[in-house]
């Protein structure tokens, strides 16, 4: 077995132990080996591909391996990685491992939550190895559907109302992307020979210009909800506001990544001309996720939803800067999705554990947290910071070459855009500000507070863990930023 | 005569055997070995199920009037299988006292349904096929009007009867048409004689919407939810699952066969049928609380999606259809030995009784959910995989609209079963329906189920070895 396959066969491993584990320390010692053992693989897995470039292999993907499925329609396991894959291979580990930490206090039903957690990474983990269309699309709907009991069962608020909206917007986006899907691969052998669903044959071969102008679209726009793309983002804040922590931590930071990595994976690569012809509308589509999850950030008064309009803002952003189809502005996507992965899911642990001390997520019922809980408050500015691109953090590095890569156009269109776009740092400044001003600063708000206890050792460590990543990121992008953009290369050639 | 035929008809006459010896045991047998009655059903349908697993070969009996081939075979087996699970689930409730003494009659009626689908699937003329839809549907009533002094029973085996004669009716009726004008009713023959003028059209419409009666094709469905809701579980069940499998089998390959030369008028009538099918099942579908009225209307749009392998016209489609009936077989008797189970110990069937049934009775409601799962087409459960190939099928002859619009239907389903999930897992109850054991029959089916729903797409076997013998238009 290909070792990269074990991504996938280590969660459903933990799963089926899960399945036969009584206490909650077993349950607990089961995750964690399993997550520690996920996150050491992923580091391993960077190491040896550097190892492997270094030595000169130039193939687009490594470790490949496959193996027929479906042979009457050569259907096909296949997997293998390129720099993109393997460092967002990095960020669903690192997420998934301080999500179990984040999730180590959670009350009730503990089995089976854990054992949906697990599901949802084999999606996660399947689908960024995966290379065949079809194996893409099966791990992508094996990570929706957990979310509906996750959301439901375990959520709060108006979970299953939000629990429903989700699943649903997110399988309608799954039917446009199956339509685009099954067209590729109908077109994929315009010269006659069997048809394939794998991502590399189908790129070296020319989809028809008619069938690209139909599927580009319907593939975009499958993946694209997935990406928080407007209008069709409405998901997103009521699903993530209702989540419990490590769900939306995992989804936000994990999840909707997917969206913008199928964007790219997918529809660009292998309908390069179309994406040429038809980006002007995502673009403006995304200009307006870009500035209008901005906006809406300011207002809100809970703070999942001002973490989950901001993820509109940031989402919007990787889909923009895809389309952007330069190397500068693709490889600012990527750092951008890992940037705000690993931001975003610092977030949603703090708000996590601040809700569970304060039981309240209203801006309006809290005030000077720094002074209780000074850690939390401190990671808190820190999250803050990254997030409106404060040098040094994550956030800078990504959105600096995205808006470099979208001003490389000479096009009014592109300029006009970029420009637009670039307006949301300084919104995001705002609602960071406020929430920090109001949340942290200032005097104590509600006198019961002030007996609350500062963070545990689990959240200490988890929070820990997602800020040495955002810190690291941001002093030493480098090498983070080489392992990409080498790999966007081949798409940018595709593009001519 | 030359009684040598007889042997093509291998597993026809093994099946009458079976038939004939559950008649005489139901006859002579008393006291302690009565007892068994049931296992001795099972185990002997089980036994004939294995002893024609193998596939047989191309064959020709009595002048071209039987016809059998791999495909035909296999879809026999899958069938009969379905068959076996049922019989397995409807052990408690034969037990019961009011229908213990009844017993005999349920199998060997059972057994004849299944022999007019088997005489169905292997005919090679339309006289044969008219006979085999009969002896399918005639006992069928029977069947469904089994607890006869259940007044709603009645009503819908009456209900039954009466729409199954009328669909009867209108298929005569265009099979003479096509006899008029083509003069054989050899299904061989016909094709070079349909050259689609108008008197051929009317035959095809006629013979077309009699068997949209049987598979309950919106509009022809409206007697599907009074009839399932009114029959006893198992005979629901059989009707939800056997007896749509073998109709649709059978539309298609006479699609194929006969009428392939009027192929582009019977896929654009086709085209807006499965529109209608899966869209105004789904809606109906979402207001239903009873969970057998809920099922029928499912089972009404699943109908659509298996038509869209049906308008492929390839042997992909033929292949997938296969494949879709054995996986919506495990899913949906899935569901309905958990419905059954738990209105054989409660009597409770509305969607609300079921509210917090994972704190009483998890192994059922995971098994539900899991069936439910698979229904809606999510990975990495069998539906997923039946659902992708049905729509590939489609989508290769060129129907992309189609499938698009089939596509969002599905997000409709996925509502509702949904819902069942959600009120199994999430809602809350104060008196939910208590913890109990189920019967030992029940069981076996509900894990062969389980096996199917979980393992029937991931290895892929068999959907490889039903596109070996499958062929196309």
């Amino acid at each position: 077995m290909n070792f990269l396959s074990l991504f996938v066969a280590i969660p459903v491993l933990m799963m089926l132990v899960l399945l036969v584990s009584r206490s909650l320390n077993g349950i607990r010692a089961v995750m964690v080996t399993g997550a520690t053992l996920l996150l050491g693989l992923a580091v391993m897995l960077v190491y040896m591909y550097i190892g492997e470039r270094g030595a000169g292999n130039t193939a687009e993907m490594l470790f490949c391996a496959d193996r027929l499925w479906f042979e009457p329609l050569n259907i096909h396991y296949a997997v293998g990685v390129d720099g993109i894959s393997v460092v967002m291979l990095l960020l669903s580990a690192v997420i998934v491992f301080t999500g179990v930490f984040a999730s180590w206090r959670l009350a009730v039903q503990q089995k089976e939550y854990f054992m949906w957690f697990c599901l949802l990474a084999t999606g996660v983990f399947g689908f960024f190895i995966s290379i065949d269309l079809f194996t893409m699309f099966l791990f992508y709907e094996v990570a929706l559907i957990p979310m509906y009991l996750l959301i439901g069962v375990w959520g709060s608020g108006r979970k299953e109302y939000a629990a429903m909206k989700l699943t649903l917007m997110l399988m309608g986006g799954s039917a446009f992307l199956l339509v685009g899907i099954l067209g590729i691969y109908f077109h994929s052998a315009p010269e006659g020979g069997s048809y394939t669903m794998n991502l590399l044959e189908i790129a070296r071969v020319h989809i028809p210009m008619s069938a690209q102008r139909l599927f580009f679209p319907l593939t975009f726009l499958g993946f694209g909800v997935l990406g928080a793309l407007f209008p069709f983002h409405t998901w997103s804040p009521d699903g993530h506001a209702s989540a419990p922590t490590a769900v939306s931590m995992l989804h936000a930071g994990v999840l909707m990544k997917l969206g913008g990595y199928g964007c790219f994976r997918v529809a660009i690569y292998l309908m390069p001309e179309a994406a040429k012809e038809l980006s002007w509308i995502f673009i403006v589509l995304t200009g307006i996720s870009v500035v209008y999850g901005a906006y809406s950030a300011i207002v809100q008064k809970d703070l999942k939803y001002i973490n989950a309009y901001s993820s509109v803002s940031h989402c919007g952003l990787v889909l923009f800067a895809i389309l952007m189809l330069n190397r500068t502005a693709m490889t600012g996507a990527v750092l951008q999705m890992l940037s705000h992965g690993l931001m975003t899911a610092l977030f949603f642990a703090l708000i996590g554990m601040i809700y569970s001390r304060t039981h309240t997520r209203s801006i309006e019922e809290m005030g000077g947290l720094m002074k209780v809980m000074p850690f939390l408050s401190v990671c808190y500015v820190i999250a803050g910071l990254a997030s409106l691109g404060l040098p040094g953090l994550s956030g800078f590095v990504a959105e600096m070459t995205v808006f470099v890569g979208a001003f490389e156009h000479a096009d009014t269109f592109y300029r006009v855009m970029t420009v637009v776009a670039a307006t949301s740092i300084v919104i995001t400044a705002v609602y960071i500000l406020r929430v920090v001003g109001r949340l942290l600063y200032g005097n104590v708000l509600n006198p019961a507070h002030l007996s609350l206890k500062d963070a545990t050792w689990d959240e200490r460590f988890a929070v820990v863990c997602l800020i040495i990543a955002v810190a690291g990121i941001g002093l030493a992008p480098g090498w983070i930023a080489d392992l990409i953009s080498g790999s966007v290369l081949p798409v940018v050639g595709h593009l001519g | 005569m030359n009684f040598s035929n007889l042997f093509f008809l291998k597993e026809e006459v093994s099946l009458i055997v079976v038939m004939v010896f559950l008649l005489l045991f139901d006859l002579f047998a008393t006291g302690k070995i009565r007892r068994y009655f049931h296992l001795i059903a099972c185990v002997a349908l089980g036994g004939h199920l294995l002893y024609n697993l193998q596939p047989l070969a191309e064959a020709k009996a009595f002048g071209g009037m039987y016809v059998n081939s791999p495909v035909i075979s296999l879809v026999k087996s899958v069938l009969e299988a379905g068959a076996l699970i049922v019989f397995m689930q409807a052990g408690n409730w034969l037990a019961g006292e009011k229908a213990s003494i009844k017993r005999g009659e349920f199998y060997v009626l059972m057994l004849s349904t299944l022999l007019g689908m088997f005489f169905m699937l292997s005919s090679g003329n339309f006289l044969l096929f008219f006979i085999g839809v009969e002896t399918a549907s005639v006992p069928m009533a029977a069947l469904v009007a089994f607890d006869k002094y259940r007044q709603n029973a009645a009503e819908a085996g009456a209900k039954y009867i009466l729409s199954a004669v009328f669909a009867s009716g209108l298929m005569l009726y265009g099979v003479s048409l096509i006899y008029g004008t083509v003069g054989s009713l050899y299904f061989e023959d016909i094709p070079a004689g349909i050259v689609g003028n108008p008197i051929q059209l009317m035959a095809f419409v006629f013979f077309f919407v009699g068997m949209g009666f049987k598979i309950s094709l919106v509009p022809f469905h409206l007697w599907t939810a009074d009839v399932y809701e009114g029959a006893p579980t198992a005979v629901t069940s059989y009707l939800s699952v056997v007896s749509k499998g073998a109709a649709v089998f059978v539309l298609m390959m006479i699609l194929y066969k006969v009428f392939a030369p009027i192929a582009e008028q019977w896929q654009s009538m086709l085209y807006l049928i499965i529109l209608l099918t899966i869209t105004v099942a789904n809606l109906f579908a979402l207001r239903q609380r009873n969970l057998k009225r809920f099922m029928a209307f499912s089972s009404v749009s699943q109908a659509g999606y298996l038509m869209l392998a049906v308008i492929s016209g390839t042997a992909v489609g033929m292949a997938s259809l296969v494949f879709y009936v054995l996986v919506y077989l495990c899913s949906n008797l899935g569901v309905f030995g958990v419905i059954s189970v738990i209105e054989q110990r409660t009597g409770k069937v509305d969607m609300e009784d079921y509210n917090g049934l994972y704190q009483t009775n998890p192994r059922l409601s995971v098994l539900m959910m899991l069936s439910l799962f698979s229904l809606a087409g999510i990975p990495p459960f069998a539906g997923f995989f039946s659902k992708f190939f049905v729509f590939m099928s489609a989508a290769g002859t060129g129907f992309y609209v189609l499938v698009l619009l089939a596509l969002i239907n599905t997000i409709v389903s996925l509502y509702y079963y949904l819902l069942v999930v959600k009120a199994m897992f999430i809602n809350k109850n104060d008196t939910p329906i208590a913890a109990f054991r189920s019967d030992n029959y029940t069981r076996v089916s509900l894990v062969m189920c389980l096996l199917g729903v979980l393992f029937l797409g991931i290895f892929s076997v068999v959907y490889e070895q039903f596109s070996l013998v499958a062929w196309g238009m």
